[in-house]
């Protein structure tokens, strides 16, 4: 059986972190800086958002102090971000940067990468987006196509990526790229670049949502130079990297949080509505339990991997059953709500709330690797033991 | 902290492999397993979380919540939750002798307790009491203001004998004018919270963790399956469709697990459990129960559906405990009425146990 996680207790200070970010994020609002939407961490873009978590030390917190970051702890970090996205607060810039690319470039960065980018993450100032998957390659990582050739100090990156959300803004993604042919074992030859997304050759094409919203690119390269200097670990070691990297990617509190400001808005709704059934109640009751529970998930496997311990497997679990969770608020909201989704209604409203989640749930049990995809690593996991 | 719950863990384990043959069908006499109950009272494991002073081991509520996933995980039907999280619960907080057991604990609407000289004479029902005939106390709580704790010796009752879907003793009795004596007896403080709603709460903890080790059980029962079967050439393991079943039983194993041993834990540092953090896991275990329940009859096809198969050792007691205690709804509900006022939904879900993280 796969090894049971254990009960992650949240740091002393946690308690007033968090007030510290609920004060913030209530001025935030009260100022009008931004109105909280679902799926926020996806799509709500906004630099000078951003800048403002930074001043405050809330981007980069798990960086050393050495490299500009605040040196605080994955749990720390963990409260932070969950009361961000509880409120739907516009961390897209950086939400990249700061789970899985400054964890990399701590882990497998040379010590001039550290230095060069670990410092404007932190500040805020440097963004990045995920060069995974490709055109043919979605679930299946392993077959990319994209190649690396060796060229005179550096490599020179062939190939096309798709579905880079926030490759029109941010500064640099990571490509997962061959760099040998493809030979008997698939994992083997396959490197990590660090590509600028404003670099020569590199062309980037809006994938327009079906909501019309331009979140999603398709990134050509075309040639593009990568020096020496911005391969990204081992060479040939591409494919460990990414697996480990995608433990930071599935486990997070966004794999459950997505349509919480849904859920809370049908709270407010049912609230100030003052004669709810027992019916709605127990809605609501049943899907804050199993809220509390995939938090409960979460933290441990938060906790885990910052002890260094391996917890794919874990994080694949976590991330099955949150995602679904997250459809299933929309489900239980439109059912118990009677609210007629509108995506032209006032911002913050239930009928805004109900229509975005509503339209973004497709991509929910997709990104970070489908939940099907997900199921089949944890059954040979399973098996094997 | 770890290593002391694994070993305690590793203990119960041994104590159930050399002494509990899952050949023994519940609901058979003796309806329960005497000798493993002798053995977890030797090895001080019956009283885990019950003050030294008044008989128990002084353990922590983690302690006692790794032996009942044990008892979940072999399915043995001894009264353990009954005995250390009940019934020794409610007579060492009131200050009454605690016997060794085997004990169990009710907490009747419809009884009552008249003052006599010396005593009390008490008239009511009991009803589906957990191992009713096999105690030998069974402790009640009266919903009187203040709450009354009683001790009743049961030797010469004459119980009306039922079981549950698993076969575990749920007996009861109408009681007419039996007399307690006030050594027996216990009113409790107003400074303290002891009743029928804290028993409730106490029962929901005690059987998610019951729920959890027997999840994790069927799971590995499926798994072990699915190697073994063969069908069209292959072990079935071999075959997608079996493999999300599997996967989608791990993740309700892992949120079951996460869900009961977190609300231990916070018992275990609070010192007493709390409604929002059990009656979350009571929703998670029974929702749990139920999925992995029908996936784990699915993926053992016909064979798991007879009695010679051990399967049904583990889905009858998730059947039977997920409605135990409060049901999925009754904790909804529960949960549901506090997310409805104030403070709010998100505070309760970041409502963390105080810790020393890092």
């Amino acid at each position: 059986m796969l090894p049971l996680l254990e009960t992650a207790l949240l740091p002393i200070g946690a308690e007033r972190l968090r007030k510290e970010v609920r004060g913030f994020l209530a001025e935030q609002t009260a100022a009008g800086a931004f109105v909280g939407t679902c799926d926020s961490w996806l799509s709500g873009w906004d630099e000078s958002f951003t800048e403002q978590l930074a001043a405050r030390g809330w981007v980069g917190m798990t960086i050393p102090t050495k490299y500009g970051g605040h040196g605080r702890s994955a749990l720390e970090r963990y409260v932070v971000i969950e009361e961000l996205l509880a409120a739907g607060a516009p961390v897209a810039a950086h939400w990249v940067a700061d789970r899985q690319s400054a964890p990399s470039l701590l882990r497998y960065g040379t010590e001039l990468q550290r230095q060069s980018f670990l410092p404007k993450i932190a500040q805020g100032r440097c963004f990045f987006a995920i060069g995974m998957s490709e055109p043919d390659s979605g679930s299946d990582l392993a077959s990319v196509r994209t190649v690396a050739q060796r060229v005179k100090g550096g490599w020179e990156l062939y190939g096309t990526k798709v579905w880079t959300s926030g490759a029109h803004r941010a500064h640099f993604f990571v490509v997962l790229a061959r760099s040998e042919p493809l030979g008997p074992d698939r994992h083997a030859g396959l490197t990590q670049f660090i590509v600028n997304l404003r670099g020569q050759g590199v062309e980037i094409r809006p994938i327009p949502l079906l909501t019309g919203a331009h979140d999603f690119n398709e990134v050509v390269l075309n040639g593009v130079f990568v020096p020496d200097a911005h391969v990204l670990g081992e060479v040939g070691s591409g494919w460990r990297q990414v697996t480990s990297e995608l433990g930071f990617e599935r486990s997070g509190p966004e794999r459950f949080l997505s349509t919480f400001l849904l859920l809370a808005s049908l709270a407010h709704h049912l609230e100030s509505s003052s004669s709810s059934t027992t019916a709605e109640t127990e809605e609501i009751g049943e899907l804050l339990a199993r809220l509390i529970t995939l938090r409960q998930m979460s933290l441990s496997v938060a906790a885990a991997l910052s002890e260094g311990s391996e917890v794919d497997v874990q994080a694949a679990l976590v991330k099955d059953l949150g995602t679904r969770f997250e459809q299933e608020v929309v489900e239980r909201v439109r059912l118990v709500s009677h609210v007629f989704a509108d995506q032209d209604a006032a911002p913050g409203t239930l009928a805004y709330h109900l229509a975005r989640s509503t339209l973004h749930s497709p991509g929910f049990t997709l990104r970070g690797g489908t939940n099907e995809v997900l199921r089949g690593i944890v059954a040979r996991a399973l098996g094997h033991q | 902290m770890k290593d002391e719950l694994d070993a305690v863990a590793a203990t119960t384990a041994r104590i159930f492999e050399a002494l509990w043959s899952t050949g023994t069908e519940p609901g058979d006499p003796p309806y329960w397993a005497p000798q493993v109950w002798e053995a977890l009272v030797k090895a001080g494991f019956t009283l885990l979380p019950i003050p030294e002073e008044h008989g128990g081991a002084g353990a922590s509520m983690l302690e006692a919540a790794v032996v009942l996933r044990e008892v979940g995980r072999f399915g043995v039907p001894v009264p353990l939750m009954e005995t250390a999280l009940l019934a020794g619960w409610l007579l060492s907080a009131t200050g009454l002798a605690v016997p060794a057991g085997p004990l169990t604990a009710a907490a009747p609407d419809a009884m009552g307790a008249r003052r006599v000289r010396g005593g009390y004479v008490l008239t009511g029902t009991l009803s589906k009491v957990p191992y009713g005939h096999i105690a030998e106390n069974v402790v009640v709580v009266l919903p009187t203001t203040p709450p009354l704790v009683m001790s009743l010796d049961p030797r010469d009752w004459q119980w009306v004998r039922g079981r549950n879907l698993c076969g575990e003793p749920r007996d009861s009795i109408n009681i007419e004018g039996l007399f307690v004596s006030e050594e027996w007896a216990a009113v409790v403080g107003s400074d303290k919270e002891i009743n029928g709603s804290e028993l409730m709460i106490r029962g929901a903890l005690g059987t998610s963790l019951l729920i959890a080790g027997a999840i994790e059980a069927a799971l590995s029962a499926s798994v072990s399956y699915a190697r073994e079967r063969t069908q069209f050439g292959r072990p079935i393991i071999a075959f997608q469709a079996i493999q999300q079943y599997l996967a989608q039983m791990a993740a309700e194993s892992a949120a079951a697990n996460a869900a009961a041993m977190s609300a231990a834990t916070n018992a275990a540092r609070n010192g007493s459990p709390d409604p929002i953090f059990v009656g979350a896991s009571k929703v998670q275990a029974g929702r749990s129960a139920g999925i992995v329940a029908r996936l784990a009859h699915q993926v053992h096809g016909a064979i798991g559906f007879t009695q010679e198969h051990p399967l049904h050792r583990y889905t009858t007691r998730l059947w039977a405990w997920r409605d135990e205690f409060g049901n999925e709804r009754h904790w909804a509900r529960i949960l549901g009425e506090r997310a409805l006022s104030t403070p709010g939904l998100w505070d309760l879900v970041t409502r963390d146990t105080p810790g020393e993280g890092t």
